[in-house]
């Protein structure tokens, strides 16, 4: 099987810790990119990005820079007000419109790592109150790539997730704990990834 | 033997598909879109194909190439004029606290506000600068690739239903009148203060394809850039180093930046935080 260099999380309601526990089951040495659309304020005046930088995340987290590269191991993060996409090894932001009412949209993001990153990427979505990221997620497993869908029965808000397996029924139900396991595995060791 | 296409192939061939699209625009139309950057571009390109009710990106050339109207309902989709008043209030403030003092120095100022959209970002920049006493003596060039927005910027009338979140915008930026004061209700719109805009220059200008047309001491072009690839962002920075005074000043978008730019040597930040750069001579 394809090894995963992209993994792309999208959270709403509830996310900011739910994204906290994924990222802390991650390694130092974890060999894929992350990238991050979580619904914010526009204002940005939400301490999100002091937040994931104070837990104990063994990756350096930072908010997306347009056209930064996406390094292994790096966790790259939609800033207020932007749209993140993806491109060939670089972030690349966007300020159209939002869409379903967010700026950074998980449905935008995830359309672009499917495009970009086909096979080698996994979408998943985590807990929200809303459908954002349900058509990015079938995108994802269209191009080959894999989905993953927080389980909706243990997550804080259960629609977001619900909404991502009704258009991606094939997805992956994982409690949250499981989540940052199952990306280890599919991200492969840094020995992979050099190859 | 069947022929099956691989992950990778489809992406490949995604890509050749956008690529001879461009290039047919470029031929049969003379828009330019080669440069722009691919992941946002080939969103706008899809929800066009959709709206044609087509199923590819080839399907969309065909179409274009043979009915105009195609084309410019494409062009719509491409104009991103999304924008507003005294958006990022910090970089506001920061234009007032640390830029405009450099620019007091000069007897005469002028302004480049490249991808100026409809217009909010000229009228925030002309009433800091006359709260601070320089209006009278600067000169704003106002320009946009998009003929329509900028008739819009030239009207001065904005959506009333905005002015709410423009004035504590304004106050976060450190304004200091009744942000009331500049405009006129007029229904649903609020009309700008004519004066405001008696010094601005309104003109049309392609980032991409036009040249340098006067020397500036301050640049501001926010989110603009981050719809060019990088090839195209370093030539756009060639041209306003081009355009710059000596030690003028470049402002960009919040998450811009000339930091991986082979031009980057040529600027010191000035505020490091809101992206905005010095040129070093
Ligand atoms: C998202 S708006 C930014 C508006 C404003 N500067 C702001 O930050 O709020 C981007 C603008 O860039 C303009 N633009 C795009 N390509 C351009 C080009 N090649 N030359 C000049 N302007 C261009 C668009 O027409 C649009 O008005």
């Amino acid at each position: 099987m394809t090894r995963v260099e992209l993994v792309a999380l999208g959270a709403s309601w509830g996310g900011l810790q739910a994204i906290e526990t994924v990222l802390g089951a991650l390694p130092s040495t974890f060999p894929a990119t992350v990238v991050i659309a979580q619904h914010r304020p526009s204002a940005g005046q939400d301490g999100m990005l002091e937040h994931l930088l104070d837990t104990h995340c063994a990756l350096a987290v930072t908010e997306a820079e347009d056209k930064q590269e996406l390094r292994p191991g790096c966790v790259v993060v939609a800033p207020a007000d932007y749209h993140l996409l993806v491109d060939a090894g670089r972030a690349a932001l966007s300020v159209d419109e939002p869409l379903h009412y967010s700026r950074p949209s998980i449905d935008v993001l995830f359309g672009s790592a499917a495009a970009a990153y086909g096979d080698r990427a996994a979408g998943v979505v985590l807990t929200g109150a809303n459908a954002d990221g349900a058509h990015g997620l079938a995108q994802i497993a269209a191009r080959g790539g894999h989905a993953i869908v927080q389980d909706p029965d243990c997550a804080e808000r259960s629609e977001m997730p619900a909404a991502a397996l009704w258009s991606t029924p094939e997805a992956q139900v994982l409690a949250l704990e499981q989540i940052g396991p199952a990306l280890v595995e599919l991200a492969g060791t840094p020995e992979d990834a050099r190859r | 033997m069947a022929v099956r296409v691989n992950d990778d192939v489809q992406e490949a061939r995604e890509r050749l598909e956008i690529e001879l699209l461009l290039e047919g625009i470029q031929r049969a139309y003379g828009y330019d879109f080669r440069g722009y950057a691919l992941a946002s571009l080939r969103r706008r390109l899809w929800h066009r194909v959709h709206g044609e009710g087509l199923e590819t990106i080839s399907g969309l050339q065909e179409r274009i190439l043979h009915d105009p109207s195609c084309m410019d309902r494409l062009l719509r989709d491409l104009s991103i004029n999304v924008t507003g008043m005294f958006r990022d209030p910090n970089f506001h403030r920061a234009l007032r606290e640390t830029v405009f003092p450099v620019l007091r120095t000069h007897p005469f100022i002028r302004v480049w506000n490249a991808g100026c959209s409809t217009g909010e970002e000229i009228y925030s920049l002309a009433i800091a600068l006359h709260e601070e006493g320089l209006l009278d003596r600067a000169r704003i060039y106002a320009t946009d690739i998009d003929e329509a927005a900028l008739q819009r910027a030239r009207s001065g009338a904005f959506s009333m239903e905005h002015m709410q979140r423009y004035t504590e915008n304004y106050l976060r930026a450190g304004g200091r009148d009744e942000f009331s004061r500049y405009y006129s209700a007029d229904g649903d719109v609020a009309r700008f203060d004519p004066a405001l805009a008696e010094g601005t220059v309104f003109a049309q200008h392609n980032l991409v394809t036009d040249g340098s047309f006067n020397e500036f001491q301050l640049i501001v072009c926010r989110n603009v850039l981050i719809y060019f690839g990088r090839e195209l962002q370093e030539a756009v920075l060639e041209l306003f180093g081009a355009s710059l005074t000596r030690f003028g000043i470049l402002a960009l978008g919040r998450k811009e930046s000339i930091r991986q730019s082979r031009h980057a040597g040529a600027y010191e930040p000035l505020v490091e935080s809101e992206k905005i750069f010095r040129r070093r001579s």
